[in-house]
């Protein structure tokens, strides 16, 4: 038997997670117009191949995913491609994305499929293509493409493959409905999962407060008749223990090293669901098309676990679940993408579901009423009694508010994990979580800055060192002509004819270029820029390319000239996207 | 199309708040207050309810000039418990007069010249009590005998005491931690023949003032309105002062264990100020500090200090060194752990 060990801190907030009856799944159809975005990971969003008025068929690529934190999307039903346009997106920050809008043609017709049925016998390397390819991103959540993960983990010693059942946030019962229903699925894509690292262990790690689930994942475990060791373990409700860093601790006692991954403990952690796509995409050849949503919320009239489709507008879900909340609430009501504690707040339905929606919360206002106003900070400390990270929140709430960047990244501004313990407990109802976030960007964005005047400041002292080396070269080069000439001079006598030829060439060796007046035209100009760019000194790229211009503009007409062509390709204007 | 109200998350949130907490301390200095008033009579009580009408009229008055809604911040009940701990601390039968000068400076000085809740460095009660305490040191020292003692004075004369403009003057009695400081050279046996309000544990009254006030703050622990890192380590750094000065029983040594444990201010101390979350240090280990190096100073204060008791001192000067513990004990983040290590 497994040993359970503990986490520091931890909340027990009301688990509502009977409301969505887990264990039940509703199968919705294809609905008549899907709204595909090509942002569903965290990365960069997918380059679309499709053009408007293609059909498409289920399972087609419809883009391609641009880097190792992007993910391919496919096409979640058959039909045509009626637009490539901006739609709402279920975002934090509300804003529209990029979205495929698709008409079903109601077949629902697969496209041709290739599945691996002896997937044993392939190279890890192969396998994780095939999971790439299939589009396939951690499904609790973070939206992690997992192919990366895998490429990641297969570099390491792994030895436990780690399927995270925990499902700690309220409400949300998706993975505990999957557990149940498809138990040998999860099992046998954490032994596809397992394979691609090479791991010998799959251990599966359930909240004691899903038994159904445990049970039905124990008699899959007892059937297994696989290469890998399983164990099933159940461990103490508590959120936040779905943490994988928390999980981890849980089922190891050892804590992922800070700034480090599972895989330095030999360790790679997977969502139940991940696995059932996994096994989906490797033995059926099927790419991600569908996930299971927990509809749920005071508001619904049906709360239910539904199989939808991707891109599926998350109102008809709602108006097929009882959605009355609506109209009678106005403004009030609020609908939540993810769970209470981590999910974040729609500004409207119209957006549709995501690889990372697995739960679309419809509270009612007295259900989980808007927060109160923030009262002053007691320093109580109950929030580091939460606290799961081990931080101390109402200094770190002191210090983003005093913007002390030195003591936030000091008390480990990132290692908070924003699972929201602190603020649930905090008496003063301080969105403290808000604050992190904040904070977190302002001290990323401050180290953006500094990296950018560090290279500014590279560019023109390398630049300063090119530039006097040239003058000093220049100069030894006429201080060696002169000389030349000079000689020439002596040994030719008194031949004044010589020598006028001699003076004439000196000068116009040295003074020609000033007079021209193309040359001095250009040195104006940069001379005139360099001033417009020293007006905006607070930023202090802009100051740095100000002063070169300016040092620049200062040179000899013959410089000038040659740099101020050079300065229209300068890096400087780019920095951004040439930094490392 | 209709925008939703948005809102980060979480977006639950538990039932606590800055007002219940306030309440539940509240509620938990009912037995040390009972335990004053059998004692010594309705002295403390008039203290605390005249000192309360006083501190939430300041509040009023000063959340007005401060521009900010006065129901909204007088809800939190914050300046009651600052007004009800400073009440206890005062002598019963304090004039009115002292006892608004003690709640000016607590809630003016201590409190909302830093800011108000939340931004005060030193305990608000503790400022009032000290100001008054270096003011009037004989007004501030002026204690009846307790029960069995002497004779409790009744409520007329506690009204009488309030509203003139003098001070006390009914009989006064020096407390033990007093007879024990002015008293050198004397075995602590006779000093107990010859002064009747010590007792063979610490003065008689006093014990159990201490264990009421014991009892309130085990309840508070137990409803996890703070942890017991402060207290314990106060409790545990004086007991240890105290057996390390024990002679066996001559005053000069000053107290045992148990006399030093419920004497004066140590469990009121103990519990209902330096749990104060505002002025203290903020981490558990922090904490652990921050209490011993109040008990230590408790101690050196009782037995070398011109002041009969020095919880009050103690915690002033430790409230200075907060920030600097806090710099020094912040607790290992999640992942900083040595592996194997599972403390």
């Amino acid at each position: 038997m497994r040993v359970i060990h503990e986490f520091h801190g931890g909340i027990h907030p009301p688990e509502r997670k009977a409301l969505s009856r887990p264990g039940a799944l509703q199968e919705a159809a294809a609905p008549p117009l899907l709204v595909v975005p090509l942002t569903q990971s965290s990365g960069e969003p997918a380059t679309p191949i499709v053009t408007v008025g293609d059909r498409v068929r289920r399972g087609q690529l419809l883009a391609t995913a641009q880097g190792d934190l992007s993910a391919n999307i496919h096409a979640p039903t058959s039909g045509i491609i009626t637009a490539i346009e901006s739609r709402p997106v279920p975002h934090p920050s509300g804003l529209e994305d990029r979205c495929i809008v698709l008409e079903a043609d109601g077949a629902d017709e697969w496209t041709e499929l290739t599945p691996m049925p002896d997937w044993r016998g392939v190279e890890p390397g192969t396998l994780i293509d095939a999971i790439k390819a299939a589009g396939i991103v951690g499904l609790g959540g973070a939206g992690f493409p997992t192919a990366t993960k895998l490429i990641a983990g297969s570099r390491r010693e792994i030895h436990t493959l780690l399927i995270n059942g925990t499902e700690c946030e309220p409400y949300i019962t998706a993975d505990d409905t999957l557990m149940q229903r498809r138990p040998e699925a999860i099992l046998e894509g954490a032994e596809i999962l397992a394979h691609a690292v090479s791991a010998t262990t799959l251990l599966i790690g359930i909240e004691d407060n899903k038994p159904e689930a445990i049970a039905a994942m124990q008699q899959a475990a007892e059937r297994y008749s696989g290469p890998c060791e399983v164990e099933v373990v159940s461990f103490p409700t508590l959120y936040p223990s779905g943490g994988e860093k928390q999980l981890i601790e849980i089922l190891t006692g050892e804590q992922v090293p800070r700034g480090g991954y599972p895989a330095d403990l030999g360790i790679v952690c997977q969502n139940p669901g991940t696995a059932v796509a996994v096994r989906d995409a490797v033995l059926e050849g099927k790419p991600l098309t569908e996930r299971i949503v927990t509809l749920t919320g005071e508001a619904l009239r049906e709360p239910q676990n539904v199989l939808a489709r991707l891109g599926t507008p998350i109102e008809w879900l709602l108006e097929r679940a009882g959605y009355t909340a609506a109209d009678e609430q106005g403004n009030d009501a609020r609908l939540i993408h993810g769970g209470p504690m981590m999910g974040f707040a729609l500004s409207t339905p119209a957006v549709p579901v995501i690889k990372t929606t697995n739960c679309v919360l419809a509270p009612t206002a007295e259900e989980l009423p808007p927060a109160p106003p923030a009262q002053p900070c007691i320093r109580c400390g109950h929030c580091a009694e939460a606290c799961p990270a081990s931080l101390l929140p109402q200094q770190l709430y002191w210090y983003a508010r005093s913007k002390d960047n030195e003591q936030l990244e000091q008390h480990g501004l990132f290692d908070c994990i924003e699972c929201g313990a602190c603020a649930y407990v905090c008496p003063s109802h301080i969105p403290l979580v808000q604050y992190y976030r904040a904070a977190k960007d302002s001290l990323r964005e401050a180290a953006a800055e500094k990296q950018r005047a560090e290279q500014a400041k590279a560019r023109f002292e390398a630049r300063q060192a090119r530039v006097e080396r040239e003058t000093a070269e220049r100069e030894a080069k006429r201080a060696a002509r002169r000389a030349a000439a000079q000689a020439k001079a002596d040994s030719a006598g008194e031949d004044p004819v010589q020598a006028a030829i001699a003076r004439a060439k000196a000068r116009k060796t040295a003074g020609a270029d000033s007079a021209d007046p193309v040359q001095a035209a250009i040195a104006r100009s940069a001379a005139k820029r360099a001033q417009a760019a020293r007006a905006d000194e607070n930023d202090p790229i802009k100051a740095a390319v100000a002063r070169a211009a300016a040092k620049r503009a200062g040179l000899t007409a013959n410089k000038a000239a040659d740099d101020a062509s050079r300065a229209n390709t300068d890096p400087s204007d780019n920095s951004e996207e040439r930094s490392p | 199309m209709m925008m939703r109200r948005t809102a980060s998350s979480p977006h639950a949130a538990g039932s606590q708040s800055v007002a219940k907490v306030m309440q539940t301390v509240l509620l938990a200095t009912v037995p040390g207050v009972l335990a004053l008033t059998w004692y010594f009579g309705p002295g403390t009580l008039l203290n605390v309810l005249f000192g309360s009408l006083i501190a939430l009229g300041l509040e009023y008055v000063v959340m007005r000039l401060r521009g900010r809604d006065p129901l909204f911040y007088l809800r939190d009940y914050s300046v009651l418990v600052t007004a009800v701990l400073l009440c206890i601390a005062l002598p019963p039968y304090a004039p009115w007069w002292l006892i608004t000068v003690g709640m000016m400076a607590s809630v003016l000085l201590g409190k909302h010249l830093f800011g108000g809740l939340g931004f005060n460095p030193f305990n608000p009660a503790m400022v009032g009590y000290v100001v008054l305490l270096v003011s009037f040191p004989v007004q501030m020292s002026a204690w009846t005998g307790p029960r069995g003692v002497a004779t409790v004075p009744g409520i007329g004369d506690a009204f009488a005491a309030l509203f003139t403009t003098g001070s006390y003057d009914g009989v006064t009695m020096a407390t033990p931690l007093d007879v024990l400081r002015q008293n050198k050279g004397l075995m602590f046996e006779d000093l107990l023949t010859q002064t009747p309000q010590l007792s063979t544990r610490a003065g008689i009254g006093w014990e159990w003032v201490n264990l009421a006030f014991l009892a309130g703050g085990l309840w508070l622990l137990r409803q996890k309105i703070f942890t017991w890192h402060a207290p314990v380590a106060m409790l545990a750094a004086l007991a240890l002062c105290a057996a390390a000065g024990f002679d066996e029983g001559s005053s000069e040594g000053g107290g045992s264990v148990t006399f030093h444990l419920l004497s004066g201010g140590t469990m009121f101390g103990a519990f209902f100020i330096i749990t104060d979350p505002v002025s203290s240090a903020v981490s558990n280990r922090g904490r652990l500090i921050f209490g011993a190096l109040i008990g230590v100073l408790i101690y050196i204060i009782r037995s070398n200090g011109n002041y009969p008791d020095g919880v009050a001192f103690a915690v002033l000067v430790l409230n200075f060194a907060a920030p600097l513990i806090d710099q020094y004990t912040q607790p290992a983040i999640y992942g900083t752990r040595k592996r194997g290590d599972e403390s």
